[in-house]
């Protein structure tokens, strides 16, 4: 008995480990390639070096600050919109609620390609606009917001706040005060998983942005298939290699925060 | 100081035009203990609402707090105290934080609050849970803190929707002893509302029997049980014998036989007793046949067919006779009273 569950224990981790290393190590190549002096002679025969992503530094470093600023602005967008979207429908349950709340995953249905078409068909010919950073960022907070939304709507359904905020009244909390002492700590774990969501979308969205970026208002993923595209190969790949840096720690965080939110915690 | 709590001429009309409660005049004395009885959507918890501030009565109802007409005021400026049935325990809070919740927005200083909230807490026997995060509580700790949370604020009426519904049955029982307990201690105005017609006989000093958006009757728990002033009333509180038959010469006759009038007017009549106010009786003079017993601790329930046109129920401290067996059966005064038609 306890040595045919050992086996099948033994079986279950082999495949498990099988499906990560199928999922890792093309990454893992990738980030090997951008640390080789020269990836026709191999790791082995030409040695390890930082060159590469010293290139990529001085090439893209404009694509990742940028990047980083319109994921940064998204979830200040996401914020601002999402978390009173997401109070005012907790709030209500009619009809009318459920189908706005159906609208906002739209954007996430449609092929990022359509969103982009649509916006620039919208926007295009708005004078700056179109050259201008914040036109990704209006397609990058329509891509988040209802992730943000979802959320943040989720943790406050879970933990009843139509309730909790009539307790509140009852022991004479106004509106500002009962949303700083009541909502806001309440819906805290659901509004951080969703930034984080937010952040990590955004930086890593490239069907839209490819369509709405131009030569100035380049993102990083969208350097980085312009530096597969055009430059030699370990230069991507230490480009892949800075992209990891700066999402993997993202991700972790977002793992966390999501157990905390909707996970981990025993909710009533 | 306890404060009256009076309606008047308060109806409430949901937003899609369903009327869940008619126009309704209700005065609660200071001090007072009111139950508020009915099966679901009577419009009983509507009615707490609107006292509470929850909800806002139909021109032109008035809702008035110590003859101050408070019908504009929303609930965080009326000064009610709430527990709700889910208790809404704020989750971001410790137990501490809870019960101190509405001394905080009244800005009471800290070292006043620490000794207000742990004088409640030691009131509620539960101050080693100061410290506790709500949700590693049990259920009656809950209603504790629950409660505790709503005093703190020292309200001019309390307001309780189903405080003991969530708790299993023992636990209930408990603390409808220790809430009637305190309540009466506290002297405050409290109005609860509840779908079980024991623990409203049990807590209130008077009961609001609803149906359909109306109060059906107002009384002492006594009154509700022994002169039910509607056929539904008498049939919602506790168990009814329905007796239809004909009063001749000062007797009621039935299909097994007969009981003395007992007052109700001659011809058909409808009349009413409830279980205890009916016992075996070698000399009874109504017949009928055991259907069923049922034995619960202290007494024993009996079912009986034959005696009325619908089978009745008896209950005994007694021995009790056994299924199949024929009885007979007399009436203890003021049985068989006569039972309103609707």
């Amino acid at each position: 008995m306890t040595r045919h569950r050992g086996a099948v224990f033994a079986a279950g981790l082999a495949f498990t480990a099988l499906v990560a290393a199928f999922l890792v190590i093309p990454v893992i190549l990738s980030v090997l390639a951008g640390i080789t002096a020269n990836y026709q002679r191999g790791i082995i025969a030409s040695g390890v070096t930082l060159l590469w992503v010293e290139r990529v530094l001085q090439l893209y470093a404009h694509t990742i600050g940028l990047s980083l600023g319109i994921a940064l602005a998204a979830l200040l967008c996401t914020l601002v919109l999402g978390v009173p979207v997401a109070y005012a429908l907790a709030r209500h349950s009619g009809r009318l609620a459920r189908l706005a709340e159906e609208a906002l995953v739209m954007p996430v249905a449609i092929p990022g390609i359509a969103t982009g078409l649509a916006l620039i068909l919208a926007w295009g010919a708005v004078g700056e606009f179109r050259t201008h950073w914040s036109f990704i960022l209006v397609g990058h907070v329509l891509f988040t917001l209802p992730f943000m939304v979802r959320s943040t709507l989720a943790v406050m359904l879970a933990v009843n706040l139509p309730t909790l905020e009539e307790a509140a009244r009852s022991l004479g909390a106004g509106f500002f005060a009962r949303f700083r002492t009541v909502v806001l700590p309440n819906a805290a774990p659901g509004i951080l998983a969703g930034s984080l969501m937010v952040v990590t979308l955004s930086l890593g969205e490239f069907n839209m942005t490819l369509l709405l970026h131009t030569p100035f208002t380049m993102t990083l993923p969208v350097g980085l298939a312009d530096s597969y595209a055009s430059m030699r190969l370990e230069i991507g790949s230490a480009y892949t290699l800075i992209f990891l840096i700066l999402l993997v720690p993202l991700l972790v965080a977002l793992q966390w925060a999501s157990d905390r939110a909707f996970g981990l915690e025993v909710r009533r | 100081m306890s404060v009256a709590v009076e309606l008047r001429a308060c109806a409430f009309t949901h937003a899609d035009g369903t009327r869940a409660l008619l126009p309704t005049d209700l005065a609660i004395r200071p001090g007072e203990t009111l139950a508020v009885l009915g099966p679901s959507g009577c419009g009983k918890t509507t009615l707490l609402r609107l006292i509470a501030g929850l909800a806002f009565p139909d021109p032109p109802g008035r809702v008035l707090f110590e003859s101050r007409d408070v019908t504009s005021l929303p609930i965080e400026r009326r000064n009610v105290g709430m527990v709700f049935q889910s208790y809404a325990l704020f989750p971001n809070l410790d137990v501490a934080g809870n019960v101190g919740y509405g001394l905080r927005l009244r800005n009471v200083p800290k070292a006043e609050r620490d000794a207000r909230v742990a004088r409640w807490l030691a009131m509620m026997r539960i101050p080693e849970l100061a410290h506790r995060r709500v949700d590693q509580l049990s259920g009656g700790q809950r209603q504790r803190v629950a409660l505790a949370r709503a005093l703190a604020v020292e309200p001019a009426v309390l307001l309780l929707d189903e405080p003991l519904t969530a708790l299993d049955a023992k636990l209930r029982e408990e603390l409808r002893v220790e809430l009637a307990g305190l309540l009466r201690d506290l002297g405050i105005t409290s109005v609860f509302v509840t779908h079980d017609q024991a623990e409203a006989m049990a807590l209130g000093d008077r009961v609001a029997v609803m149906r359909a958006g109306k109060v059906e009757q107002l009384g002492a728990p006594e009154d509700i049980y022994r002169r039910p002033a509607t056929r539904f009333v008498a049939e919602f509180v506790g168990v009814l014998n329905v007796l239809a038959g004909e009063v001749r010469d000062g007797t009621l006759h039935l299909p097994g036989g007969s009981l003395p009038a007992n007052g109700l007017a001659p011809g058909p009549a409808l009349a009413g007793a409830r279980p205890e106010q009916l016992r075996f009786d070698p000399e009874g003079t109504l017949t009928g046949r055991v259907r069923a017993a049922f034995f619960l601790g202290d007494r024993v329930r009996v079912v009986i067919e034959g005696a009325a046109a619908n089978p009745i129920t008896v209950e005994t401290t007694g021995a009790a006779p056994r299924p199949g067996e024929v009885v007979r059966l007399s009436a203890a005064p003021p049985a068989p009273w006569p039972l309103p038609d609707a």
